[in-house]
């Protein structure tokens, strides 16, 4: 699970309690899946019972007492390991975009498909500002701009290949109608 | 508040192929608006006439209320010169000036005296961030450079329109955005309208809006093309 290795890798810069680490994991990872303060205790929990990180004293600073945890020579290795290994290109297409693009051009009619497919642009194309905008004007960290970078890509992505879609169905159309 | 430019209508054909067929556009002061839209739907087409590059065959396009598009070239060159900017892909620079002599050009056209024309330059190339760049001549200039000392180019007029033709195209990503958010930074502080035609989605997201054209006509579906289902 990614978390676990993410938790390994902040944990990697010196012991922290959860309540550290759940900020430090928004911190660098701000457009990601967001963690709960349950998970992060869970994970913390299953990581101990693997021997990947241990108890590293309590500390009290006019709060609840945290327990402060601390990666072991294990949890480096297992944190190495997972740093190695390639992730592998998904094999299969299996975004719902895609279904949703093709069932509407194989199934709907032409203008029940251009109003879902331009609806679904638009979606695109006002999450691309919103990111733009927070990228312009806010003093973002080098982490969180990667981030948004991730995510601004991957949605140009989107758009780039509903266009060649819809131009290939036109091609295909104009061919078949002359 | 009414509109800083518009366009009523606007056709335009070259020979027997129609670029534009009846385009409608509302810019107000200060706002930024992209054209989007597949090679050949119009996109410069509609800039030339926008700026007054190019005469419309029918429709208006009016500045301030007034038209311009039947007014003579010497007009609309003054106009172009005072109250527009532009911008195109490969920055068109002067090769054998300097940056600071480039940027100074238009003011100097207008009649500005070297010394103040030459201290606009270097203030605009200064707050583009390539004060370091004032000597050199564009051929010792990056691609994301000669775009900037460009943009201040296109900006030391203080112009109320900005035209910008694919700003970026030559750019890698990161440069691109340097330029872009730039060009959107100066725009808004200067309460310049801007009007960038792009075919880059990431680029199209620092406007506000955009218009999409398609076959030269203005396509509300915002998708480009005109789909029919497959057999």
């Amino acid at each position: 699970m990614t978390a676990s290795y993410v938790l390994l890798g902040l944990l990697a810069r010196g012991p922290r309690h959860g309540y550290e680490l759940k900020h430090a994991y928004d911190q660098r990872l701000p457009r990601a899946k967001p963690l709960a303060f349950g998970q992060v205790y869970s994970t913390l929990g299953r990581l101990e019972r693997d021997g990947l990180v241990t108890q590293a004293g309590q500390d009290q600073a006019g709060g609840p007492e945290r327990t402060a945890f601390a990666i072991t020579d294990d949890g480096r290795a297992a944190l190495e390991t997972w740093l190695g290994e390639i992730e592998a290109p998904a094999p299969y297409v299996s975004a719902t975009l895609l279904s949703k693009v093709v069932v509407a051009l194989l199934v709907a009619d032409p203008a029940r498909a251009t109003a879902y497919l331009s609806a679904q642009q638009q979606a695109h194309t006002s999450r691309m500002r919103e990111l733009t905008r927070l990228k312009s004007e806010q003093d973002l960290t080098v982490g969180d701009l990667i981030a948004v970078d991730y995510a601004l890509t991957h949605l140009d992505a989107d758009l780039r290949w509903l266009q060649t879609a819809l131009h290939r169905v036109a091609d295909l159309h104009r061919e078949v109608q002359s | 508040m009414s509109p800083i430019l518009t366009a009523r209508d606007l056709t335009k054909t070259y020979g027997v192929q129609p670029a534009l067929r009846g385009i409608d556009l509302d810019l107000h002061e200060g706002e930024i608006v992209a054209v989007r839209g597949r090679s050949g739907c119009g996109k410069s087409t509609l800039l030339h006439c926008l700026s007054g590059i190019l005469a419309p065959d029918s429709g208006e396009v009016r500045f301030r209320g007034d038209r311009i598009d039947d007014t003579a070239e010497p007009y609309r060159s003054e106009l172009r010169r005072t109250q527009f900017g532009v911008l195109l892909q490969h920055g068109h620079l002067i090769s054998e000036l300097t940056s600071a002599e480039n940027v100074a050009l238009p003011l100097m056209l207008g009649g500005g005296s070297r010394r103040a024309a030459m201290a606009a330059a270097d203030t605009w190339l200064a707050r583009l961030g390539v004060a370091e760049a004032a000597e050199q001549i564009p051929g010792r200039l990056s691609g994301g450079q000669l775009q900037r000392v460009a943009l201040a180019r296109a900006m030391v007029t203080q112009p109320v329109v900005l035209f910008a033709d694919e700003p970026t195209g030559a750019l890698d990503s990161l440069a691109g955005e340097l330029v872009m958010k730039l060009l959107t930074r100066v725009a808004r502080e200067q309460g310049t309208a801007v009007v960038v035609v792009t075919h880059d989605a990431t680029v199209a997201a620092y406007a506000e809006r955009e218009l999409v054209l398609r076959d030269g006509e203005v396509d509300p579906t915002g998708l480009g093309v005109a789909i029919g289902v497959p057999a």
